[in-house]
């Protein structure tokens, strides 16, 4: 049987605010244990939540961002379970009425070995405000469990997605390129290390051509796209091996190993809470109104797809190119630079797209901290149109800003890399290897096309690379008659 | 000088005829007599107080004090002061220290009032006989063998027996009205958010209040004063103007000062379980208001009988969220031995609640559950508007609504201990004024006399329009000018 996987996804993007979701303690990571924890994160009697208008901004930045229904609306509710890192029995999230409703992402899927690369929309189902628990921290002390409460509190956004994924590849997709989105209109720092951005997958499958869902087990908390792959592949296999050896899948919430590759389950539906969900009394109903969408709206960057559609109108890039230089908006940034400073853009996006980035990732470096600076990129792209030295000399010129020694002309100059587009000088090169090369000159007229290539080849050698090719080639052509 | 009004008391401390040093040493001193009996304050520091005390003196000396500056307070012990033990009378709490003020405690320090101690309470505001607290039941001061009220027990009876000048409450279902009936002295549930809810331990929170309990509309209006205002801490406190309750207070003589008031009286206020002794002296409290000038207009709140119920939904499903933080893991009680963790929830729970909290928390759990929560808390909640409801209908009509506060007099300790559904009648004319979230306030309106020949007193209930305290506050003093009930004292107390 032909099987098909459904896959939907839950993520918990952690909001970049400097303070809690509803108090005025730090959000900044990694602080010694506890001392981010006000009186309203220990949850001591008597504290009041107070809702942090930043956090809701950046919710309306999202509901912008994925052109989302937003209800003018939406209330607070009270998730009621006991665990030692939930200060007051109970987490505060939004139930019935979340902040961002219905809305829509364009992914792109990159080729996989059998299939082309492919755009497909997903549906986001919602995206609420809610507030993190603090972490149980085991054997620190031995035979103790601690509590660190300095996470308590911080402020998250869940998207949720309908269930409109179909592989593993589509599932990462989606997440990279929400990873890339929350991370381009500023409210996530996109840190799946620290947490800040965390994944939990609905895997479940049914006979290709059937309409009924199959039973959903919930991954939880992936914080690698690696991970995420992995896990939903193995998963996948191991519901598609159950059901045929006359299994059945049941309801369950599973964790994944990095170590050994699989999944197992936590718990089952069975012994799900009931978390007795009510209106959260100490917080009064959000408000959106046009007006602070409006507001919001004038602080938000262009978005990756106005740019893409911008880049291919205006600089006649291709699709392919455009969605590539949008994957981030340091990268888009950089880009926008490049050509700005002068640049053409198509040979600026091979740049960005090729030589730079390939050593960013080589050297594990951000665009942002790349030691070619966008403007010394232009230059020497300038110098290439310009015709005062070769690609091949540009790469070196290249090399020479990466390593810091200096501006694009002085390097040239100093590693002598200037092109010679004198045409006197080029015909006496030609003269000279024309002369050393009889037997080649003979097979070109003999018709072998290769010749001429090897010729081309050799007067270059000759001028140390130097010459102009275009105009060696000509030159030659001339020469041979 | 224990008898004096704020005012006078603030006129003699500006005019340097008593100190707040002397004046606090006499209430410690007349605590030290009386509290081992009457068992209002669950926790006195003299040294804190004292030097409170002091502090408020060199404020006087330099000028710097206003109307309550070297005053001294009880303070219920719901509200968290930093230093203090706060323990809102149960076990879970009993070594809680505060490391943080609540919004109340700071503005009365603010203003240089004294902190004589954290006042004996119903345990964590539930119940109205204050027989629920872990640290014991208060006596009545005017009859030791009955019950002051609750859930601010300790509050009314350190009121009435004049072991502190005025004193805090908190209100949920009639825990400051009730007892100031049954004790006989003044006290005022304020609109829903005019004082901040920040640092007062939570029961329910949609009906939480906190207000002022004292011997006279004059000294609520003085506390209010202080307790009222904005706090951005607290998202449910209102967003309004500064307002002086005193200011009507001076017009409030002669002849006729209320002249074309329209008292509203409820019918189902005084139909059956209304106790006829309770219910004649209201009706000789009525007769004086129209002496004042008044004319009194029959209304109905139809939905009265629905309060109570919709009340003991809400308030524990709150209660039962509101209380999860008490689990032991970081502070308050934590079973001595337990196999795992949740073994630790679950004696520790056991153990740190008394009978009435886990009977509330047991409801609102109850009622919150997948499956039940649409019949019960949903249901309650669109009741809950009806009843609101009924309040904006009757103020088309008049501009007080009033009636008792309490459907009899002071019980006997024990009485009712053993049916709960008995206790919560108690609440009967007070919960739908918290469920619409209104103003209400009891002032004493005389005495009557218990089946074994007792003089208790009864106190008359005026329930306001939203933000309309100073009204009622003009409209108790109105009374209280020509009435002296407010200023009556327990014998044997004096």
């Amino acid at each position: 049987m032909q099987w098909e996987v459904v896959i939907g996804l839950e993520t918990h993007v952690q909001l970049q605010t400097r303070s809690k979701q509803f108090s005025g303690a730090s959000t900044t990571y990694g602080a010694e244990p506890n001392t981010q924890a006000c009186e309203v994160s220990i949850a001591l009697p008597g504290v009041l939540p107070v809702l942090n208008k930043k956090a809701v901004e950046c919710a309306i930045k999202f509901g912008l961002a994925i052109d989302a229904e937003m209800a003018p609306r939406s209330v607070f509710s009270r998730k009621n379970y006991f665990y030692p890192d939930l200060p007051k029995g109970y987490q505060i999230s939004q139930f019935e009425l979340p902040v961002v409703g219905k809305g829509k992402m364009t992914i792109q899927v990159p080729a996989g070995k059998n299939t082309e690369a492919y755009e497909k929309v997903i549906n986001i189902t919602r995206a609420h405000l809610e507030e993190d628990a603090g972490k149980s921290v085991h054997g620190a002390v031995e035979g103790m469990s601690g509590i660190d409460l300095n996470r308590a509190g911080t402020p998250l956004l869940e998207i949720v997605t309908e269930p409109d994924m179909r592989s593993a590849a589509e599932a990462v997709a989606y997440a990279k390129k929400l990873h890339e989105l929350v991370q381009w209109i500023g409210i996530c720092d996109g840190n799946m290390q620290e947490g800040s951005f965390r994944c939990d997958v609905n895997v479940s499958v049914r006979p290709k051509g059937t309409e009924k869902f199959g039973t959903r087990r919930e991954i939880k908390n992936l914080n690698s796209f690696k991970f995420m792959q992995q896990a939903i592949e193995y998963e996948t296999q191991w519901q598609i091996e159950t059901l045929e050896d006359g299994g059945t899948i049941q309801q369950a919430t599973v964790l994944f190993n990095p170590d050994t590759g699989e999944t197992r389950a936590m718990r089952t539906k069975e012994e799900a809470n009931d978390y007795r969900y009510f209106p959260d009394p100490d917080l009064l109903p959000l408000e959106v109104t046009e007006a602070d969408k409006a507001r919001v709206k004038a602080d938000m960057p262009e978005l990756p797809q106005a740019l893409q559609a911008r880049f291919i109108s205006e600089y006649q890039l291709s699709s392919y190119d455009a969605s590539t230089l949008t994957a981030s908006r340091a990268q888009a940034d950089y880009f926008v630079a490049v050509v700005n400073a002068g640049a053409e853009p198509k040979q600026a996006a091979n740049w960005v797209m090729g030589a730079l980035s390939a050593k960013l990732n080589a050297e594990e470096k951000a665009i942002a901290d790349s030691p070619v600076s966008a403007a010394q990129l232009s230059a020497l792209l300038k110098r290439i149109a310009d015709n005062t030295i070769s690609n091949n000399a540009a790469k070196q010129v290249f090399e020479g800003l990466w390593a810091g020694e200096g501006e694009v002309d002085a390097i040239i100059e100093a590693k002598g890399l200037k092109q010679v587009s004198d045409t006197g000088a080029i015909e006496a090169i030609i003269n000279e290897v024309l002369a050393a090369n009889q037997a080649m000159v003979e097979e070109f007229r003999a018709g072998k096309e290769k010749a001429f290539n090897a010729l081309v080849g050799q007067c270059m050698k000759a001028s140390k690379g130097k010459a102009n090719p275009a105009q060696v080639n000509e030159l030659l052509k001339k020469a041979l008659g | 000088m224990i008898n004096s009004s704020l005012k006078q008391l603030g006129q003699q401390l500006a005019g340097k005829q008593v100190s707040s040093v002397e004046l606090t040493q006499a209430y410690l001193q007349r605590m030290a007599q009386l509290n081992p009996t009457i068992n209002a304050y669950v926790t006195i520091d003299e040294d804190k107080t004292l030097a409170q005390a002091k502090a408020a003196d060199a404020r006087i000396a330099a000028g710097d004090f206003g109307p309550l500056t070297g005053i001294p307070l009880a303070q219920k012990d719901i509200f968290c002061a930093k230093g203090w033990r706060t323990t809102c009378s149960s076990k879970m709490l009993e070594n809680f220290i505060s490391p943080y003020d609540a919004h109340v405690i700071s503005q009365f320090d603010a203003a240089g009032a004294v902190n004589l101690g954290k006042t004996n309470m119903d345990e964590f505001a539930m119940g109205s006989s204050n027989e629920t607290s872990y640290f014991g039941g208060v006596k009545n001061p005017w009859d030791f063998d009955r019950v002051p009220g609750g859930s601010s027990g300790g509050s009314a009876a350190a009121v009435a027996a004049r072991l502190c000048a005025a004193a805090t409450g908190t209100d949920t279902g009639g825990s400051i009205r009730q007892p100031a009936s049954l004790c006989g002295f003044t006290g005022l549930k304020p609109t829903y958010g005019l004082v901040s809810r920040y640092g007062m331990i939570a029961f329910a929170s949609s009906l939480d209040q906190a207000g002022p309990m004292a011997k006279s509309a004059e000294d609520c209006a003085l506390m209010l004063n202080v307790m009222a205002g904005f706090d951005e801490r607290d998202s449910t406190s209102v967003n309004r103007e500064k307002e002086d309750y005193t200011r009507g207070l001076a017009a409030m003589q002669g002849e006729q000062p209320l002249k074309g008031l329209r008292i509203g009286l409820p019918k189902e206020y005084f139909a059956e379980g209304l106790n006829a002794e309770v219910a004649k002296v209201i009706e000789t409290a009525i007769a004086e208001y129209k002496k004042l000038g008044a004319e009194i207009v029959d209304i109905s709140l139809p939905n009265n009988n629905l309060s109570i119920p919709v009340y003991y939904v809400l308030a524990p499903a709150e209660a039962s969220s509101n209380l999860s933080r008490y689990d032991g893991v970081r502070y308050g009680h934590r079973a001595a031995e337990y196999n795992d963790l949740l073994d630790m929830y679950m004696k520790s729970r056991a153990e740190g609640f008394g009978a009435e909290v886990k009977r509330r928390i047991l409801i609102g759990t109850y009622v919150l559950s997948a499956g039940y929560y649409d019949a019960y808390y949903l249901k309650a909640q669109q009741i809950r508007r009806l009843i609101a409801q009924d309040f904006v209908e009757a103020f088309k009509h008049c501009d007080v609504i009033m009636g008792p506060a309490a459907p009899s007099t002071a019980f006997k300790a024990g009485e009712k201990t053993s049916d709960p559904v008995a206790m919560y009648l108690e609440d009967l004319y007070t919960i739908a004024v918290n469920l619409a979230g209104l103003p209400g306030m009891s002032i004493p309106a005389g005495f009557a006399q218990s089946s074994d020949g007792k003089a208790l007193p009864v106190g008359l209930q005026l329930i306001g329009n939203y933000f309309d305290e100073a009204r009622m506050l003009e409209i108790g003093h109105a009374y209280q000018q020509v009435t002296d009930w407010h200023t009556r004292m327990p014998e044997g107390i004096a």
